[in-house]
């Protein structure tokens, strides 16, 4: 049974990196109709930046969770840049055009990310410095609880609070909302769409720069294709949810996380990775949707 | 009245593609004036009010509010400058609540007591939006979506709004009661530029009206004399 409980654990600290990508995929679905496919490599770039910002600070030398804010923070920042820029320049242009146009150029984007990584940081794996080094295990109720998984957790779900608050109580994410229900109509408003686009990408590109740290935490070696397989899994999670729904994400994100970690723990650990489809086709049979996913009616 | 226009087309010509929608449209609002802009379906009135507000680039002409060319501005520039189009269809949010669709409307507005008091002022005009402020717009009804349509466009406190078949849908008694209030907003000073279908209650509280067909216009002129007009009666009077 504790045993149990420490799988449920493991389970939900994964499902919140799902989640801190996914939301990203379905925002930018939310507002674009569009499938960012480089979202994964901005996750990628996040674990990257986060490992020169600790290096050229020195912040391994002195392990704490200052430190590990600070990555956290430098990453977070840097992928902000780079959503922004992917939209401005990538996306942008491309407004007007037909879906087909905008989905190669996300394809394009993506293989020019890993390609790129490649070039400057290497294709060969990189350890992550350990900014932060919990010393034993959290002993709670019985329950051992890594405290890497812990902290990831908590600043995840924190990072999810946040985002939370910023879509649905704040003016910008009222305007968010207004743009991803229909651009022409936010416009009627005086909002100026391109700039909510771009706050969309610069918030999904954050959350995805905390994800990249926050899984080279746990999992120390990075390399530029790393995005690509949690790039596909949140994408799967998101769809699972609702895609274009927050709340769906975060659901999605929580199920697969904790459905990978049980079939890893209880039964066949071969196919942990293909286990995100399985479920994603399972619910999609039932809820064409997905979770929370409504289709909208127009009354007349 | 030259000297107190406040929107003036000049040979706005409109394509959608090849297909062109509008050709040569040219007519002026006065500061302060309700006109209407009648016609058959698909004459090319909707598509002159989505040129107006900027969601449409005509192919040439030239529009100026104020005096300003607004031909090639964004709608949100244009909706800052107060140009407010309530679109055909309502147009609502129905993702958010009526209360978010109505801050929406204020979006230009900087002013938080000016909005305080339009959101009072809507309220008072539907209360029905009141008591309901809380929930999503997507659980109104059609006829108060249209209320909420028009309480919305209200928020921004336009100069010039351009209203797309306020009535459309609606049962008579609605359709009367939104009249009375195009007329109510007209005399607070707001100037009002109406697409209708129900010509003869438009002529009714218009000043002056402008008659489309395919794309053109074919007759301009004060509201009384339109509706007296044989062209007219003929073919939007049923008379
Ligand atoms: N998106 C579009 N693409 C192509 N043609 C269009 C488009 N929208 C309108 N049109 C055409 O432009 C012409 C004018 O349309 P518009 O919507 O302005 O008419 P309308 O006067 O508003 O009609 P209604 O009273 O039916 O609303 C019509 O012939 C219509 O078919
Ligand atoms: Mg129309």
């Amino acid at each position: 049974m504790v045993e149990f409980f420490q799988h449920i654990v493991n389970g939900l600290s994964l499902g919140s990196t799902y989640a801190l990508i996914a939301l990203g995929y379905t925002m930018v679905f939310g507002v674009l109709q569009l499938i960012n496919f480089a979202h994964g490599d901005v996750f990628m770039l996040g674990a990257f930046i986060g490992m020169y910002t600790a290096y050229a600070l020195a912040l391994h030398t002195s392990p704490s969770l200052a430190a590990l804010m600070i990555t956290l923070l430098a990453a977070m920042a840097g992928c902000a840049i780079i959503g922004f820029l992917i939209e401005r320049f990538a996306y942008r242009p491309l407004r007007n055009a037909p879906r087909i146009n905008v989905l190669i150029t996300a394809v394009g984007v993506s293989l020019f990310l890993e390609f790129s990584g490649q070039i400057i940081f290497g294709a060969d794996p990189k350890f992550f410095p350990q900014v932060y080094q919990p010393q034993g295990d959290w002993m709670i109720a019985g329950v051992r609880l890594n405290p890497l998984q812990v902290i990831n957790f908590t600043i995840s779900v924190t990072l999810m609070l946040v985002l939370q608050f910023v879509v649905f109580k704040t003016r910008l994410g009222r305007a968010l909302r207004a743009v991803s229900f229909n651009h022409e109509l936010a416009s009627l408003m005086g909002i100026p769409t391109n700039r909510i686009i771009s706050l969309t990408f610069v918030l999904g590109s954050i959350l995805a720069g905390a994800a990249g740290v926050l899984v080279a935490l746990s999992y120390p070696k990075i390399d530029p294709l790393m995005g690509i397989m949690p790039g596909i899994k949140a994408f799967a999670a998101a769809v699972l949810g609702g895609i274009g729904n927050i709340t769906g994400a975060v659901i999605g994100s929580f199920i697969l996380g904790l459905a990978e970690q049980l079939i890893v723990a209880y039964g066949a650990p071969t196919y942990r990775d293909a286990l995100a489809f399985v479920i994603l086709i399972l619910i999609l049979l039932v809820k064409p949707a997905g979770i929370m996913g409504v289709h909208r009616a127009e009354k007349v | 009245m030259p000297d107190s226009t406040l929107l003036n087309l000049q040979d706005v010509t409109v394509h959608y593609g090849v297909i062109c929608a509008t050709e040569k449209v040219s007519f002026s609002v006065a500061s302060g004036e309700i006109v209407t802009l009648i016609g058959a379906n698909g004459a090319g009135k909707s598509t002159t009010l989505r040129a107006i507000s900027g969601l449409l680039k005509p192919s040439s002409g030239t529009i100026t509010f104020e005096g300003e060319n607004i031909v090639g501005e964004t709608p949100n520039v244009i909706v800052s400058k107060g140009i407010v189009h309530a679109p055909e269809g309502r147009g609502i949010f129905l993702n958010l609540s009526i209360e978010e669709n109505l801050d929406l409307g204020a979006w230009t507005n900087p002013d938080s007591d000016s909005v305080k008091q339009q959101l009072e002022y809507v309220f008072k005009l539907f209360p029905r939006l009141l008591e309901r402020r809380k929930q999503n717009a997507g659980t109104l009804s059609g006829g108060e979506q249209q209320m909420l349509a028009i309480g919305r466009a209200l928020m921004a406190k336009p100069q010039l709004l351009l209203l797309d078949e306020p009535s459309l849908g609606l049962a008579p008694q609605l359709i009367e009661l939104i009249f009375e209030i195009i007329c109510e907003i007209n005399k607070r000073g707001t100037t009002v530029l109406l697409v209708e279908q129900n010509a003869h209650q438009a002529l009714e509280i218009a000043h002056r009206g402008v008659v489309l067909e395919t794309g053109k216009v074919v007759l301009e002129g004060p509201a009384s004399e339109l509706k007296k007009s044989e062209a007219v009666q003929k073919a939007y009077l049923g008379g």
